[in-house]
């Protein structure tokens, strides 16, 4: 772990530094020590040297007798740069690998100079508003629906079992939900003894759920905020939907049959 | 005198726009497209709410060459003419008529499972 982190962190570096990603802590200290060495040894030959041998190792032992401070600086600065992109590092870490890390004060704006972001802002609200008040921030409620629970009766029709029961989740009248369903599907259907949607055709659970959804968004849900906590109402012969949450009041189009083509065997004579 | 740019008024009638767009558009009027089941797997499409200056045939004509199905033309006395295709063509008749210019793609609603 601890040959990781220090692997992590120069991994890091080269995408956060704007400095020169070949120069790297750990190598620059071998380097500079070799090269000190080497300095050193240079000195020494220059001082061994003879005249032809001259013009070489002494520019070179001048260049690196420059250098070596400069270098020094340079890792100085390096080791002071790369303790502040450590920090960084973390704090990007953190922000990238879990999304939103504000364990205990710590925001992600706070490890650099640069301002924070509005989804940051979003997220940190959101966050201090799921701790302290659920309810307000739960926007997950919808799922409590049933899926559609359909048998087969002979050959030709189709049962509904949950029929009653997805009425009273939706908060509506039965029988507005049965026109509705039996409108979209062109078919005939009653409430056999149980309450149960008999529906003339086969039809699958799937195909049920597709209309019920369409249901849902056209006479349930509330346009504004999304809730389901709406009544249904009729006022001068108009049916008007209107929102618990939000108090939003929109009109709905009542439910026409439409055309229903003739289809099965036609009465002799007729 | 002629120097001067006289506007000759021009006849100008504010309400020609729209009035256009209200006979154009037929003020909301969708083509409803419907799908009902018959024996067995057969299924049945139908195509109601078309504006009467169409002529339903054609129309009907180049549906069940494209799609290679039978249709018929029914008159109903007061949802007017309605097209009748054989098999569920519910997604090809949207796009035929999309792309035909017929209709727009706001005022065609499809039901059905």
């Amino acid at each position: 772990m601890a040959t990781d982190s220090p692997a992590d962190l120069k991994d890091e570096i080269p995408e956060l530094a704007p400095f020169d990603p070949t120069k790297k802590k750990k190598k620059k200290k071998p380097v500079a020590q070799d090269s000190v060495e080497e300095v050193d040894n240079l000195v020494e030959k220059t001082e061994n040297l003879s005249v032809e041998d001259v013009t070489e190792p002494v520019f070179a032992g001048m260049k690196k007798k420059k250098k070596k401070p400069v270098e020094l600086d340079l890792i100085e600065d390096e080791d002071v740069d790369v303790g502040q992109e450590n920090d960084d590092g973390k704090i990007a870490e953190d922000e990238e690998g879990d999304g939103i890390v504000l364990g205990g004060e710590r925001y992600p704006w706070e490890g650099t100079d640069r301002d924070y972001k509005y989804e940051e802002l979003l997220d940190r609200v959101f966050n201090i508003l799921r701790e302290n008040n659920p309810l307000l921030a739960g926007d997950r409620r919808r799922t409590v629906m049933r899926p559609p629970q359909v048998l087969r009766e002979g050959t030709k029709k189709t049962v509904f079992a949950n029929f009653m029961d997805s009425c009273k989740t939706m908060h509506r009248q039965p029988e507005h939900v049965m026109t509705f369903l039996l409108a979209e599907m062109g078919t005939t259907g009653s409430l056999d003894g149980q309450q149960r949607l008999v529906v003339k055709g086969r039809f699958a659970p799937k195909n049920f759920e597709g209309i019920l959804k369409r249901y849902i968004n056209e006479y349930v849900i509330c346009n504004g905020c999304k809730s389901a906590d709406t009544i249904l109402s009729k006022e001068n012969r108009l049916f008007f939907l209107r929102c618990e949450q939000c108090g939003s009041s929109r009109s709905v189009a009542p439910i026409k049959a439409g055309f229903v083509a003739r289809v099965g065997r036609r009465k002799a004579g007729a | 005198m002629s120097d001067l740019d006289i506007q000759v008024p021009t006849t100008f009638d504010p309400f020609a726009e729209a009035n256009a767009d209200n006979a154009g558009a037929g003020s909301k009027e969708y083509v409803h497209i419907r799908v009902q089941q018959r024996n067995g797997r057969k299924s049945l499409t139908t195509v109601q709410g078309l504006k009467k200056a169409y002529s339903k045939s054609k129309i009907l004509k180049d549906l069940k060459k494209e799609f290679c199905c039978n249709g018929t033309v029914v008159e109903d006395p007061e949802l007017g003419e309605v097209i009748q295709l054989q098999g569920d063509q519910r997604k090809n008749v949207s796009t035929f008529l999309v792309q035909a210019g017929i209709v727009k793609k706001e005022q065609i609603k499809i039901h059905g499972f």
